[in-house]
């Protein structure tokens, strides 16, 4: 190799190097932009100019310093485009506002009802009970006859009846499920049913001719009153807090006895009295009670040898409730700014 | 029930507490529903003895009065005429608010400065008495609370009595179930007025027939009426109750209407025993027969109704004609009126069943009804008819002629029910004394005789729900009281029966559909006639609710038009519920199914992008997948028409989806949505393969399909016939346009191709590759499109 050559190669190798250290240290992308015409501009820059002079070599010299040169010329190429890419992505980023809205996806919210369901039947199932449910259309006897309301009893006035034909109607309560379920299945029984019910009242603030209802029923040899009230108390706990005070009240339901209306301390006042609870201090959540004899009669279920219970709750208006809805035609009205509301619940 | 507590405190002879005993009626299995203060504000209200009274020196029908209410002497200004030094007087202070809400202040009358107010009932609320003040018999010293000397506050209650208690429809049988807990005896109070020595009790006959003052009374009808007693009342006078009936009448917000029909309404309310009183003057014999309705018969009742009656109908007739509907209601020729002086007084006992068929047959309701056929006390009669003779005599004045008749054709034998000491236990759970149990029952009026082991009880006739151990056991419970029983968690045996399956579908399938961003709908499954086999409700309540669904979609597009007036663009619903379309036997068949709908983007808006393009029906077809896959599983969809359709392999239509006709605005987008059955058998755990590490080989065709063909089948073709291994192929594109003619399309597939143990040769997946694309040209009539 000639001197000139060597001479030339030791420049291109200088060149390479102040160009890395001139690219590293840039923070614009218009400085990158004048160091690349400075050194690889087809004009003036300088690896080009040595590339130009070339021809006033040998053809040795002209070979060697030519690979060095166009070597010299890829590598500064490189490092521009990457050190360009760098300052670009920089500068964009550095541009997001990140407190502009994300991107969204649709969600859906379960309907407030499945969601105070899915919960009572969860805190059931954590004391061995199944889920069952049956049909909306029933006969009278399932719905009544063997529900211990004989024919002509005046509590069949409490349920104001939808009929389909004779003897057939819309079921008034989950009730006949109970029916059902004991005439399948010797106990052990352990269920909660949920399910829509059927009554003939006008639409108002507080009543549908469709509602929702779930029961629970249990049977067994040697259930009792107090298993009951442990079932409810245990419930109540979990479902509304932790120490809520629970009462039993006497009552009256066909097929139980004895028959409680239960009543948990009122959310509102804890006890104190309030316009929701008219004063009392309490507010009704369910009705419960013994298994009354006749229905293990009418379900061929012997009643001397097995007791149970039964309970049953409205889980719309619990909901109400819940989520302080004042009109329960709000349940039905599928308002989709209602619902986006329970996307979170659970 | 309605309630006073004066009432029931005059019963039980002490003064209750309002709040007491509505708590007390609740923890007794009686909520009061309703509490209401009656006369309230009168509590500052106090007794004014009047020292002076003078002509007021510029007014002449004003005088001015000395008053000591109690504390310093008060100058005050009256304008009643009958204001009497000496005498006694309700008297307001300065501040005292009255019922009519005026507050007293001081001021000057005629210049003369006035302390405060001398009160008429009318100022006090107690009347329609305004003319004069009103003046107090009593001696009660200056001061002392108003209250105290006229007790007129009451509490009115309003208590939801359950159809099983029929003996709580009155005041009597409330006071004994408080007594019961507050060991009280209940005692009636006694009549103003009344004679001291009580009338004759009724002479029981033995036969169907009896006599009372010359009058036959006949049961011809036992079954309707077992039990018939009447009273022969002569030279009564009609015409205004004395106050203290009213006011007793007023409490429970019953409007007096003349001596004889308040007094049978007192009897009513305080015994639970419906009277008639019958102007015995237009009794046709006079006679009293209890017989059916004869064909034909009609009736026009004291409402003025004419009533079609039937021999189903339990009536009273005279020698003639049928008088009354038997416990329902009188009828009007026979109506005691201002001139009546002769009455027939019918205290009786109808059979509930009968009675309840008949008022329903008739479209009517009374008081006496409702307390009929929950069932009365059938041995009360002869008790309950002196205590309304003696009440009628003392407000209406005349006498009783002869001896009342009680005519019981069968007598009715005590009911007496066993309760097993053990079985007491066994259903409530802890041992409760037999003592306790023995005090609760005799609380409630039954007789206890003790065995071995048991109890024998004679439960009282006022109890018809008492039939059975159960009830006695509950009646324990009810007295010792709920709260005295534990709440212990015991040990107990997991359920048999097993979860629906169709509970937990449902529970995945509102998982998916939430998850793809629809919220759960619940929409009422009863709506107007959708088609010609709708199942109908008998007595809907309105045209618009007669009919049971048969799909949920229209409900849920309902549901849409609502948001859409709303002005929500984006709505997405589902539902799951029952469906109902006619069956074999006398019951509609049932099916659960899962419907939804979406209209609006197919995502939120976003800032960085344009408004996102409209749902369109392969947003419908990609729900109805999901919610096959989730809930009807084995189902296929094909594309028939405008439709996708699901069906199950053996070929019936479980589901479809599609555009929805709809009530859309403009600004609206399309409608779409799908609905398919949802199947109860429990989803299979997924069949999971490893899948190969070996590299795979894609290739990519467009084909020009012509205007019949559908892609579904080409597809089927390229996958048949591509070999094994063909691994998956998808369409990635459709184009139509030029250089294509009208109707054709371009559809592109990608061909995935791996084998799973080893690198494939280029050349095999050429090989495969060709043979699927010339198959496919071959056999659908499409051929692959240059590039
Ligand atoms: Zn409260």
């Amino acid at each position: 190799m000639s001197g000139a050559s060597a001479d030339l190669v030791a420049a291109l190798a200088a060149l390479r190097a102040e160009a890395e250290a001139l690219i590293g240290a840039a923070t614009e992308r218009d400085v990158l932009q004048r160091l690349r015409t400075d050194y690889l501009g087809r004009k003036a820059g300088r690896v080009t100019a040595i590339l130009r002079d070339l021809t006033s070599l040998d053809i040795e010299a002209r070979k060697a310093v030519g690979q060095a040169a166009n070597e010299a010329k890829a590598a500064i190429e490189a490092l521009l485009e990457t050190a360009d890419a760098a300052l670009a992505a920089r500068a964009h980023a550095s541009s997001a506002d990140l407190t502009m809205p994300a991107r969204q996806a649709f969600r859906g919210a379960l309907h407030p009802v499945t969601l105070v369901v899915d919960e009572i039947c969860d805190i059931f199932r954590d004391l061995g009970f199944t889920r069952v449910t049956g049909p909306e259309a029933e006969t009278e006897q399932y719905n009544f006859t063997k529900l211990n309301f004989p024919p002509g009893h005046p509590a069949l006035d409490l349920h104001d009846t939808m009929y389909l034909g004779p003897g057939t109607l819309l079921r008034t309560h989950t009730s006949p499920v109970q029916v059902r379920t004991l005439e399948a299945y010797p106990p052990p029984i352990r269920v909660t049913i949920p399910g829509l019910c059927y009554r003939r009242d006008a639409w108002d603030a507080s009543h549908a001719p469709v509602f929702s209802q779930i029961e629970g029923l249990v049977v067994d040899e040697g259930v009792s009153f107090v298993d009951l009230k442990a079932a409810i108390g245990y419930f109540a706990r979990r479902f509304f807090a932790p120490g809520v005070k629970v009462r039993f009240r006497p009552s009256f339901f066909p097929f139980t006895e004895p028959s409680a209306e239960v009543d948990v301390e009122c959310q509102i006042c804890h006890g104190a009295g309030c316009p929701v609870c008219k004063g009392t201090g309490w507010s009704e959540i369910m009705g419960a009670g013994m298994v009354d004899p006749a229905v293990f009669e009418a379900c061929g279920v012997d009643a001397e040898r097995f007791t149970g219970y039964a309970f049953g709750m409205g889980p719309g208006r619990i909901a109400m409730q819940r989520y302080g809805l004042s009109d329960i035609r709000m349940l039905y009205d599928a308002d989709v700014r209602l619902h986006a509301q329970f996307v979170e619940a659970r | 029930m309605i309630a006073s507590l004066r009432w029931l405190s005059d019963l039980l002879g002490t003064r209750l507490e309002a709040a007491a005993v509505r708590d007390r009626l609740a923890m007794l299995g009686c909520p009061v529903d309703a509490m209401q203060s009656l006369h309230g504000g009168l509590e500052r209200v106090v007794v004014g003895l009047v020292l002076e009274a003078v002509k007021h020196p510029n007014a002449d029908r004003l005088s001015l009065c000395k008053v000591n209410a109690g504390g310093a002497v008060l100058g005050v200004v009256c304008g009643a005429p009958n204001v009497t030094a000496g005498k006694r007087y309700p008297f307001a202070a300065v501040g005292v608010t009255l019922p009519n809400g005026i507050t007293l202040e001081r001021r000057k009358i005629r210049g003369e400065y006035s302390e405060g107010m001398l009160c008429s009932a009318k100022e006090l609320g107690l009347g329609e008495d305004g003319e004069g003040i009103l003046e107090l018999d009593t001696e009660a010293a200056p001061g002392t609370p108003f209250l105290d000397v006229l007790p007129v506050a009451d509490t009115r209650f309003e208590i939801d009595v359950t159809p099983n208690r029929p003996d709580l429809l009155c005041h009597a049988g409330l006071a004994r179930e408080l007594g019961a807990v507050l060991g009280r005896p209940v005692r009636l109070p006694a009549i103003p007025g009344a004679s001291e020595a009580p009338p004759p009790r009724a002479t029981r006959t033995a036969g169907p027939r009896g006599e009372t003052a010359g009058v036959p009374v006949t049961i011809e009808d036992a079954e309707g009426c077992p039990r018939y007693a009447a009273a022969v009342l002569r030279g009564v006078t009609v015409g205004p109750s004395p106050a203290w009936l009213t006011d007793r009448l007023a409490a429970i917000g019953a409007r007096s209407i003349n001596n004889v029909v308040d007094a049978t309404n007192y009897v009513l309310y305080e015994l639970n025993q419906p009277l008639h009183a019958f102007d015995l003057a237009k009794l046709a014999g006079p006679a009293v027969v209890v017989r059916r309705a004869r064909a034909g018969e009609s009736l026009v009742t004291l409402d003025g109704e004419r009533r079609a009656l039937t021999p189903a109908m339990t009536v009273i007739a005279d020698a003639a004609t049928a008088q009354a509907v038997a416990g329902v209601m009188g009828g009007a020729s026979s109506e005691v009126s201002a001139a009546t002086t002769d009455l027939l007084l019918e205290c009786a006992w109808f059979e509930p069943r009968r009675l309840r068929a008949t008022r329903r047959a008739l479209g009517m309701s009374t008081e006496a009804s409702y307390r009929y056929e929950r069932g009365i006390d059938p041995e009360a009669l002869p008790a309950n008819l002196e205590r309304a003779v003696a009440l009628l005599l003392a407000v209406a004045g005349g006498r009783l002629d002869g001896t009342p008749v009680d005519v019981c054709p069968a007598p009715i034998a005590p009911r007496t029910v066993t309760l097993r000491d053990d079985r007491l236990a066994h259903l409530l759970g802890v041992a409760v004394p037999r003592a306790d149990a023995e005090r609760a029952l005799t609380a409630l009026g039954c007789v206890v005789l003790p065995r071995e082991g048991r109890l024998t009880v004679q439960v009282p006739s006022w109890r018809p729900d008492l039939v059975r151990e159960v009830d006695l056991i509950e009646e324990v419970a009810r007295i010792v009281g709920y709260d005295r029983f534990p709440e212990e968690m015991r040990p107990y045996r997991p359920s048999v029966v097993p979860d629906d399956p169709s509970e937990q579908v449902a529970g995945r399938t509102r998982g998916v559909l939430t998850g793809l961003g629809l919220h759960e709908a619940m929409t009422v499954p009863l709506g107007p006639r959708h088609d010609e086999r709708a199942v109908g409700v008998q007595n809907p309540l309105s045209q618009e609710e007669a009919y049971l669904r048969g799909a949920l979609l229209p409900g849920l597009v309902r549901r849409v038009e609502h948001n859409w007036r709303l002005s929500e663009r984006d709505v997405r619903l589902f539902e799951i519920g029952r469906t109902f379309a006619p069956g074999e036997g006398a019951l509609p068949v049932e099916e659960i199914h899962v419907a939804g709908v979406v209209t609006g983007g197919r995502r939120p808006r976003h800032w960085s992008e344009p408004a996102p393009p409209d749902v369109d029906v392969f947003d419908a077809k990609a729900l109805l997948e999901a919610a096959v896959r989730v809930a009807c599983r084995g189902a296929t969809l094909a594309a028939e028409g405008e439709r996708l359709v699901a069906r199950l392999p053996h070929g019936t239509v479980v589901g479809w989806a599609g555009t929805l006709e709809a009530d859309r605005p403009a600004w609206a987008a399309p409608l779409v949505g799908f609905e398919v059955l949802l199947r109860a058998d429990a989803a299979a755990a997924p069949a999971v393969r490893p899948r190969p590490r070996s590299p795979s080989v894609d290739r990519d065709v467009a084909l020009v399909l012509p205007e019949a063909s559908v892609a579904a089948e080409v597809e089927a073709v390229l996958r048949a016939s591509a070999g094994p291994l063909l691994e998956d192929l998808w369409v990635f594109d459709e184009y139509r346009g030029a250089p294509l003619a009208a109707g054709q399309r371009s559809v592109a597939w990608r061909l995935v191709f791996r084998a799973p143990e080893r690198t494939l040769r280029e050349a095999e997946v050429d090989a495969a590759f060709q043979r699927a694309v010339t198959e496919v040209e071959t056999r659908c009539g499409v051929r692959r499109r240059e590039a």
